[in-house]
């Protein structure tokens, strides 16, 4: 049926076929495990370098077990349901977090044999195969799902601990990854444009000979979607979900133990899928020059890995340097720019793929291109003076909505929320 | 076909528990999450039929979007946690009635209309079958379509939306 699109699963389907995908799914689980240990570790020691600190230096050389103590200890912490929980929904969330950035990194090609004009099979014990976990052809749109499910985990912690402030966070939370996720589709779209596929395979073939996305694209999605990432994933500067001097720890302030592990295991594993989301949509994903022979696969992964390394990087860097947004400069940023530059953007390109293929006149074409661009602006302006004039009460007071979640909430709770009764993060929160 | 048989059977059990509870459950917030798995379910039986197209919208659509919204719009009015007595259970009856003759019609008008036809072996529709149908054969629906939800966005906005001296007369 449809997974028969899948090189490996094409003709009929035998032991030895099941057992490679055994061991892909079996590889990438703990390529992901090793990577988010790696991730936090480098996160805390890059912060405090930029930091002038020290950081963890005491578990391992570097510090570098530091995560699997924390880990360890976390495990071994009792585990708590609040008495006002709901406590089906509340040990349902962390999982719900947790498998969406799981199932993304399954259709993300990490390596492959792209030299000299390959396709990027390997081939395991006589089958050819792709270096990803699967290859459907609906891959663009299993990430699109998958990172609008990824606003479930935070909602439904929030609403089941019982209290108030992870009421806010979850409320915060959901409009915000509604709102850029609008914006991530449609700088999405752009590549799609480019690329004619929607299989992630296919679309890092299509940026072979070094024409990546990046610059095929013109720059401007690729930041959009950069943006909107940080902002879906909510990294700082976008973290409005766990502000600690407004909403004290977020979403999982009711959370304690193995299940605040899990959170904390779903936020670096999404930094880590999406950095990989990002490179095989816009730099080539294992594409690179090979200095010197090594069997080619090898050097797909090396490259998949360094590029990978640099945008988590970047989050990290994003963390260190930029101040938090305030939540209407947020939707502000959101609403008012990056969805009308996209859609302009997408509309744009679209416009130069026909007129390519229809030999029209180029120099007409860029002039009423640009000149949409100008229309565009100036009515996006005028609209905006307009709402300006006529403040709309709503959009004035951004704290409306949730004053009145903390009617509700207060009735919900009670005089539940005791500040001497949060648990203690171990891992020190946000270092 | 007996592997899409087994899995189909499970997703029908899972999808009618699922439903079943969407109604008796006393908590919203819990009827919204079992809505939730009849929708994947549904997603599950397109991929099945081999419309992978329909079945990832289905995802991205009602799991990604419709049942966000519903949550976030729950929340916003105060669900509380545990069991609600003021969810309605006053028209159990004629509910049952009502739901009862709908599934009755429609089983009967599948069966009267399929009577024993069997699948074709090969049922996958690409992505690119149907956007092709749709920006060609079925474009003008589609316009319209597209038209009508515009519409529909342009008057939520506006019932949503309080001019600044309406809400002066409220104070």
């Amino acid at each position: 049926m449809i997974f028969a699109v899948d090189l490996l699963l094409r003709d009929s389907i035998g032991l030895v076929e099941v057992g490679i995908v055994l061991l892909k799914v079996g590889v990438a689980f703990v390529l992901l495990l090793l990577g988010v240990m790696l991730m936090i570790w480098f996160e805390r020691k890059f912060i405090s370098d930029m930091q002038n600190r020290i950081g963890p230096n005491l578990a391992g050389p570097f510090g570098i077990f530091q995560t699997l103590a924390d880990g360890i200890k976390l495990f071994f912490k009792e585990d708590q349901v609040p008495a006002k929980a709901d406590p089906l929904v509340f040990r349902l969330a962390p999982y719900l977090a947790l498998v969406p950035a799981f199932l993304i990194f399954t259709v993300v090609p990490i390596g492959g044999d792209f030299s000299g004009g390959g396709d990027g099979t390997v081939t395991w014990w006589g089958r050819q195969t792709f270096l990803q976990v699967a290859d459907p052809p609906i891959g663009f749109l299993i990430i699109l799902a998958m990172s609008s499910m990824a606003v479930y985990g935070v909602l439904l912690a929030g609403w089941a601990s019982g209290s108030k402030y992870p009421l806010f966070s979850a409320i915060r939370v959901s409009a915000q990854m509604v709102s850029y996720e609008v914006a991530l589709g449609l700088s999405f779209a752009s590549v799609l444009l480019m690329s004619k596929s929607f299989s992630t395979h296919d679309i890092v073939l299509s940026q072979g000979g070094y024409e990546w996305n990046l610059w095929m694209t013109g720059l401007v999605p690729f930041f959009i979607f950069l943006l909107a990432v940080t902002a879906e994933m909510n990294r700082p500067p976008f973290d409005l979900v766990e502000a600690e001097q407004e909403l004290v720890g977020g979403f999982h302030t009711e959370y304690s133990s193995l299940r605040f592990a899990l959170f904390y295991l779903a936020e670096f594993m999404n930094v880590i899928t999406m950095s990989g989301v990002i490179v095989t949509l816009f730099l080539g994903g294992p594409e690179g020059p090979e200095p010197f022979p090594l069997p080619g696969w090898l050097w797909g992964i090396f490259w998949f890995c360094l590029k990978m390394v640099v945008f988590l990087a970047v989050f990290v860097w994003f963390r260190a340097t930029l101040p938090r947004f305030r939540y209407d400069q947020l939707m502000n940023l959101g609403w008012k720019l990056l969805i009308p530059l996209s859609l302009v953007w997408f509309l744009a390109l679209a416009t130069l793929q026909v007129s390519d293929n229809r030999d029209w006149n180029d120099f007409i074409v860029l002039a009423s291109i640009f000149g949409g661009f100008v229309l565009v602006g100036l009515l996006l302006k005028r609209a905006l003076k307009t709402a300006a004039h006529n403040p709309d009460p709503d959009l004035s007071a951004p704290a409306t909505a949730e004053n009145n979640v903390e009617e509700n909430a207060g009735r919900n709770t009670e005089n539940n929320f005791d500040i001497e009764n949060l648990k203690e993060k171990d891992l020190g929160g946000k270092n | 076909m007996v592997a899409q048989n087994i899995a189909f059977g499970v997703m029908v059990g899972i999808m009618g528990l699922s439903a079943i509870r969407v109604v008796t459950t006393r908590n919203v917030v819990h009827a919204a999450l079992y809505l939730m798995v009849v929708l994947a379910t549904v997603a599950g039986l397109f991929l099945l039929l081999g419309a992978e197209f329909l079945g990832i919208t289905q995802v991205l659509i009602y799991i990604g979007a419709v049942i966000v919204l519903f949550l976030f719009g729950i929340m916003l009015t105060g669900a509380r946690i545990g069991k609600e007595k003021l969810l309605s259970h006053r028209n159990k009856v004629p509910a049952l009635m009502i739901a009862t003759v709908i599934t009755a019609v429609s089983i009967y008008a599948a069966i009267d209309y399929f009577g024993a036809d069997k699948l074709p072996e090969e049922t996958r529709t690409s992505t690119k079958e149907v956007a092709n149908s749709l920006f060609s054969q079925y474009i003008i629906p589609f316009e319209v379509a597209s038209v009508l939800l515009l519409a529909a966005l342009i008057g939520a906005i506006v019932i949503a939306r309080r001019e600044p001296h309406e809400e002066n007369l409220t104070k």
